[in-house]
């Protein structure tokens, strides 16, 4: 038996890879442990989030599936930061921990070209530095022509709580024991990374009386460019908000040395964003409250997770601490919060296609490149899938760049810079991210998902129609002259506004910072759709900021231009700084704009090098 | 193609003459758009222009402009260089002026550099541009790239942990809305702290002012038609008789310089040969000079014969004089009073052989470069022009972020300015973004799932 292409786990990013390339026409298997775990949820219950919801949109507009099956599975949504600047807006939802991966694996299901099998990979076929197949725990092999490793959290994963130290991976499945190992036989650096989870509390136990409640949003909104909102707003869930208070406190001061991470047992990283209640505590002495969302998990069964309370201490303490809280004095605790730690390689090892540098046609995707989060994994899952048919059909990688999505961002920092902590996108990365919005995502990525050949002519099309509509607003905000009389005169004056000149256009009046088209709408009709409203009001508004960033942009793409051959070799470059000399060699850059992104590399360094490949290769 | 850059290429103040070189495609119209004369852009190549170099209406020198155009050229760029008058000031403000429009102000050996990945220089030619930017030890490179001294450092890191305390601030509240222990940024708190930022900045950038007096000291020209006094006047403030006090005119043929302090502040005394017109081979390469010293000089002090009539040239000269810094100094006041003078705030009267008139002219110094507050101050000073445009680059960033404050633009585009505020004063340490922000966030943060 021979596929195309492998993706080994059912993830966020194995669902994306496996779904990408069936869909581009590849034979392709998805290898899982088991098939009710394909796109689990095993943290929090929401999808999205600040520069998050913006990558589930990119993947959306380039074909993937993760807005859409967002779209059809939550109970909440709501548009993070929506009184702040258009660059930062960010969806997210409170996805149906029963429903998202149901539906998921429905749209799996029926996708031509596309088998699903339930095993357990430990190893890897390779021959010539190139990828063969897959070796099953049972040593069964299969062959392919390419691998998309989509391990998750699984590689010899422990899970921990106080001294307990488990192996297996979320929910008490089954781990993968070799194949870390094995990937460390063929050259690649293996690094323990540690994340963790909240507990679970059952809901008739909390006592929501005590909490205030948090709303969604009552206007419609949806992650997928194509879909129409299928939700009722009167159905939306609510969250609620609790705290801690000095009694918690004391409680993990007490027993600090109890948890794995303060008592010793935890030897991976954690990420500094997702700290545990402990380290918070600990690291912030002077709080004397902290802030805990409850969650609902799904409509479907009573758990709530409880964000923000990610602890490793023994079940016992968890106990303690979760009774210590204003309306959860009753609380049953129906899973405890763990520590996991996993195996994971080092993404400089990677090319910026998400294939490894050691092992041709071997791509890997997820938490296995050392990132966090559904999102960021399901954005690498489909770009891995699609290069490794590009690979295939002797076509140039895909890679998208720092001012094109937050995807491009998020591979160019893992292949440059490396990441010793999960990583997790934050918007705070992207300095290009007044282009990277959520309102413009199609207009900047469709067209690709097109020549890509990763979207249905549906798809499309509605790019298509989208750009139109938009091109009309535009040219409809330029013809369309105000003739001021007197009612106009009022209506501005009422607002402390300046009256225009008689015929001013709408474009030049939505230049002015205090004028809206929702202030316009009243005295003058503007009969486009909401989004389109949008991304035209923003780019008129914005118009001196867009440029600023446009022209940055234009210097870091001459760079981009600049090729380092491969075969370069640092040690014959003079003057380098010792350090620069050794970042340069293991990330090897491809351009002289990237090797300026590898920290440690300084401007002097990039001088020195650009001397270097004038003077040897002429460039 | 690379953009244009501008830089000094004489060493500041020393000729009488300075030269700016603009390479890039850019140069032409760049210079053309501060350039009053012919049109640049339809010169032939290897040519040399006569004219003005104005900001706006107003004329600030008197050049010569060589056009040169790629590839025939040091950088086989396009190059346009103004020969401009010696002096800091003029030579400062017009290569601000190019930067202003539209030009960068060149890295160290960036000129070369470019000669040399255009390919326009030789490959040994190239190792001793690699030399250039080679140093031993990271301190060095880092001092090598920015100039900037350890106090110097010291203060604009502050400032730039200040900006980073802002932006990491609003980055919280960007990425973790619902977190509520942050403190929200508003318009109103922006506003407050990028005064105080703005304030530091400025501080730096009058400080840079001085710090060029202390390096370089202010250049005095003495001038006047021969056997005023000027020479008298030079011995009498450096009690030594340096110059060569005769009454026939026409005695001082040679430029004679000295150099005394005021306040701590070096002064270079210049007298000049009698500004007129002459027979005289000698005396008129004296009097060529004279002119050219006008034209450099920080301050001009003019001597006028307090005895005699004002005579054609003295009218000549008070015309010259006009547009720069200038001090009359209205000699021999213990003699009947002939000359006739519009009332003017830098006159100044008074005799040689009373020091009254003299501590006069000095008070007037003094109080022109405001000497007397140099003292008090912290000598902590930007001493290039490099350095002191990228501290008006990030102060103008700053400028303009509480100018858009008023225009209510959102606080995460606002940070755009913060941002680049944060990054020029970066490059002049010589340190660069990486991963601050981020390291930032979680340090003073508590934020998580």
């Amino acid at each position: 038996m021979k596929y195309d292409v492998i993706v080994v786990g059912g993830g966020h990013a194995g669902c994306e890879s496996a779904h990408i390339s069936a869909f581009m026409g590849k034979k392709t298997l998805l290898v899982t442990m088991n098939k009710n775990n394909i796109a689990d949820m095993p943290c929090n219950p929401s999808i999205g989030g600040t520069a998050k919801g913006v990558i589930v949109r990119d993947i959306d507009a380039l074909g993937g599936l993760m807005g859409k099956v967002a779209d059809e599975s939550h109970f909440q949504i709501k548009m993070l930061n929506s009184k702040k600047g258009p660059a930062v807006r960010s969806l997210r939802c409170q996805a149906d921990k029963t429903t998202y991966p149901k539906n998921m694996l429905k749209r799996l299901e029926s996708t031509k070209n596309l088998t699903i099998l339930e095993a357990t990979v430990e190893n890897i076929l390779v021959e010539n530095k190139k990828v063969k197949g897959i070796v099953l725990a049972n040593d069964d092999e299969i062959d392919c022509d390419s691998l998309i490793l989509t391990t998750g959290t699984y590689l010899k994963s422990n899970i921990l709580r106080g001294s307990t130290n488990r192996e297996g991976g979320p929910h008490g499945e089954a781990r993968s024991n070799f194949l870390s190992d094995n990937l460390r036989k063929l050259g690649f650096t293996i690094q323990r990374l540690k994340t963790g989870t909240p507990p679970r509390i059952k809901k008739e136990s909390i006592d929501f009386s005590v909490c205030s409640e948090e709303y969604g949003d009552t206007t419609f909104f949806t992650f997928s460019h194509d879909d129409a909102p299928k939700y009722k707003i009167e159905e939306q869930q609510k969250c609620y908000l609790v705290y801690t208070n000095e009694v918690t406190h004391q409680i993990i001061l007490d027993n600090l040395d109890k948890s794995s991470m303060y008592g010793g047992y935890v030897t991976g990283v954690g990420p500094r964003y997702c700290p545990s209640i402990e380290d918070k505590i600990v690291r912030f002495k002077d709080k004397l409250r902290h802030q805990l969302f409850l969650e609902p998990e799904s409509m479907y069964y009573d758990e709530w997770y409880l964000q923000g309370f990610s602890t490793s201490m023994p079940e016992e303490v968890q106990e303690e601490m979760v009774h210590s809280l204003k309306g959860l004095e009753k609380a049953i605790i129906t899973k405890y919060a763990y520590a996991i730690e996993y195996d994971a390689i080092d993404p400089l090892q990677l090319k910026p296609s998400l294939e490894t540098k050691i092992i041709e046609n071997l791509f890997t995707a997820g938490q296995i490149n050392g990132t966090s989060g559904y999102e960021e994994a399901a954005g690498q899952g489909l770009i891995a899938g699609i290069n490794a048919v590009r690979k295939l059909d002797n076509k140039e990688a895909f890679v998208l760049k720092r001012n094109e999505s937050y995807l491009g961002v998020l591979i160019d920092d893992l292949v440059t810079k490396g990441t010793k902590e999960p990583y997790r996108m934050l918007t705070s990365r992207a300095e290009y991210r007044l282009l990277l919005r959520h309102d413009n995502s199609d207009l900047r990525l469709r067209e690709y998902g097109h020549q890509l050949g990763t979207l249905t002519n549906q798809m499309y099309e509605n790019y298509l129609n989208h750009l139109k509509e938009i091109e009309e607003l535009k040219s409809f905000l330029k013809s369309t002259k105000l003739e001021i009389n007197d009612k106009i005169k009022t209506y501005f004056l009422e607002k402390n506004y300046s009256i225009p000149l008689n015929k001013t256009s709408l474009f030049e009046l939505l230049k002015r910072p205090e004028i809206t088209m929702e202030f316009l709408e009243p005295i003058q009709e503007i009969p486009f759709n909401e989004s389109c409203k949008e991304i035209v009001s923003i780019e008129i508004k914005y118009e001196g900021y867009i440029k600023k960033t446009e022209k940055e942009i234009e210097r870091m793409l001459k760079l981009e231009e600049k090729q380092i051959p491969k075969d370069i070799d640092y040690k014959k470059v003079k003057n380098l700084a010792s350090e620069a000399r050794q970042k340069l060699e293991i990330v090897r850059p491809l351009s002289i704009g990237q090797a300026s992104r590898i920290s440690g590399v300084n401007p002097a360094d990039i001088s020195i090098l650009t001397i270097y490949l004038k003077k040897e290769y002429g460039k | 193609m690379e953009d244009t850059i501008v830089a000094i290429s004489t060493s500041l103040g020393v000729g009488a003459i300075s030269i700016l070189r603009v390479s890039g495609k850019e140069s032409i119209p760049l210079v053309n758009s501060i350039f009053k004369g012919k049109d640049l852009a339809k010169v032939k190549s290897h040519t040399i222009h006569y004219g003005f170099i104005k900001d706006k209406e107003e004329i600030i020198d008197e050049v010569l402009v060589s056009v040169m155009l790629s590839p025939k050229t040091f950088t086989t760029e396009d190059i346009v260089e103004i020969n401009c008058h010696g002096g800091i000031a003029t030579t400062n403000r017009i290569l601000e002026l190019l930067i202003e429009n539209g030009g960068r102000l060149a890295e160290p050996g960036e000129f070369t550099k470019r000669a040399f990945l255009n390919g326009r220089i030789s490959l040994l030619e190239a190792e001793s541009v690699s030399d250039l930017i080679e140093s031993k030890s990271e301190s060095q490179r880092r001092m090598a790239i920015s100039g900037v001294n350890g106090r110097l450092t010291a203060i604009i890191k502050k400032i730039r942990e200040d900006i980073l305390n802002i932006i990491a601030n609003i980055e919280v509240n960007i990425d973790y809305p619902e977190y509520e222990d942050a403190l929200e940024i508003t318009h109103e708190y922006l506003k407050e702290k990028g005064k105080m930022i703005k304030q530091d900045l400025e501080l730096l950038v009058s400080n840079a002012k001085v710090g060029k007096l202390i390096k370089s000291g202010i250049d005095i020209a003495l001038v006047g038609r021969p056997n005023v006094g000027k020479s008298s006047i030079l011995n009498a403030l450096l009690n030594e008789e340096r110059a060569i006090v005769t009454d026939i005119s026409g005695t001082t043929r040679d430029v004679i310089e000295a150099h005394m302090t005021l306040n701590g502040i070096e002064i270079n005394l210049i007298d000049t040969a009698g500004i007129r017109e002459t027979e005289d081979v000698v005396e008129k390469i004296g009097v060529d000079k004279s002119k050219q010293i006008i034209d450099s000089a920080d301050l001009i002090i003019l001597v006028l014969n307090n005895n005699e009539k004002q005579t054609e040239e003295d009218q000549r000269l008070l015309k010259q004089i006009n547009d720069k810094k200038y001090i009359v100094f209205v000699n021999k006041d213990d003699l009947e009073t002939k000359l006739i003078l519009e009332n003017n705030l830098n006159v100044i009267k008074g005799n040689t052989k009373e020091l009254e008139g003299l501590e006069k002219l000095k008070q007037k110094i003094i109080e022109m470069y405001n000497l007397d507050q140099i003292n008090e101050k912290d000598l902590t000073y930007l001493s290039n022009v490099r350095q002191i445009n990228l501290v008006s680059e990030s102060l103008k960033s700053i400028e303009k972020s509480l100018e858009d404050i008023e225009k209510e633009i959102p606080i995460d585009m606002l940070e755009i300015h913060l941002r680049h505020a944060f990054d020029v004063l970066g490059t002049l340490i010589g340190e660069t973004y990486e991963d601050e922000l981020v390291d930032k966030l979680f340090k003073n943060f508590c934020l998580g799932k």
